[in-house]
């Protein structure tokens, strides 16, 4: 397979694997930092996907849609690190089942 | 290399190790939007995510020293609900998508002479200037927010001004 013959569907496929791998992540680990690295991979899902159909419709439009989802990422990450900082410092733990601070 | 990467990130017991996967995963990233002509894109994922954001994830590892990763469970107890829920309804989703006939190779464009990047400065600055300034609010924002949650707490030998409120 050359490498003109790449389509939208691959770039689809690929991202449609991407996600459900961060969706897995997400859902079965129990360190935080391991989360939000898969919250990383769905986001960077996202992005493939706005890039081949930008690339493929011809326009522009997605990839600043993308840029603007990296911005979002970014603040997300920020302030996500900055909870855990704060977590690890009251609680001792970055695991996400032992953070039961709203359990009565 | 995007997909072994990411596999790698969500199955690796150590974190540090968890990072270097991810590295991978959005390097592959970085080369399918050079592939895609997209090459402000992949400047922006180089610098940005492998610069910026595993710079981040690396330090909050080496901050709160990961002394537990020798424990024994690295998953949720319920991992295999987790796991199944995200394997059925990505299944159902692949599935749904295989039977659809998706157009094929996108007739080659001719490159353009400014680039891409003034093009999508172009379009940045004059159709989305206003979300542009809202997510320059938003990055502000969420400095001064992790700044605000990552300082220490105020000791009571060492009040600040506003403890009392």
């Amino acid at each position: 397979m050359s490498l003109t013959s790449i389509g939208l569907g691959h770039y689809l496929a690929l991202s449609a694997a991407l996600m459900l791998i961060g969706t897995v992540g997400v859902l079965t680990r129990r360190n935080v930092v391991v989360i939000l690295m898969s919250i990383e991979l769905i986001l960077n899902a996202v992005n493939i996907n706005l890039v081949a159909f930008s690339k493929h419709l011809g326009q522009l439009h997605g990839q600043v849609f993308a840029i603007f989802i990296i911005a979002v990422a970014v603040a997300e990450a920020a302030v996500g690190l900055g909870i855990l900082i704060a977590l690890f410092r009251n609680k001792q733990t970055v695991n996400a089942d032992e953070v039961d601070l709203l359990k009565w | 290399m995007v997909l072994a990467g990411a596999v790698l990130t969500v199955s690796l017991r150590n974190a540090v190790h968890c990072a270097v996967a991810l590295i991978v995963s959005l390097l592959g990233t970085a080369g399918l939007y050079l592939l895609q002509r997209a090459e402000f894109l992949f400047a922006v994922q180089i610098i940005l995510y492998i610069g910026g954001i595993m710079l981040l994830f690396l330090f909050v590892i080496m901050l709160i020293n990961l002394d537990e990763s020798r424990q024994e469970r690295h998953f949720v107890k319920g991992w295999w609900l987790g796991l199944a829920l995200a394997l059925g309804t990505g299944g159902i989703g692949l599935r749904w998508a295989a039977q659809r006939n998706w157009p094929g190779p996108a007739s080659n464009q001719a490159p353009v002479p400014g680039g891409n990047t003034q093009l999508l400065a172009d379009l940045l600055f004059s159709e989305y200037l206003v979300p542009f300034e809202a997510i320059s609010l938003l990055l502000l924002v969420a400095i001064v927010g992790s700044v605000l949650m990552a300082r220490p707490k105020p000791t009571a030998s060492a009040p600040s001004k506003g403890a009392k409120a």
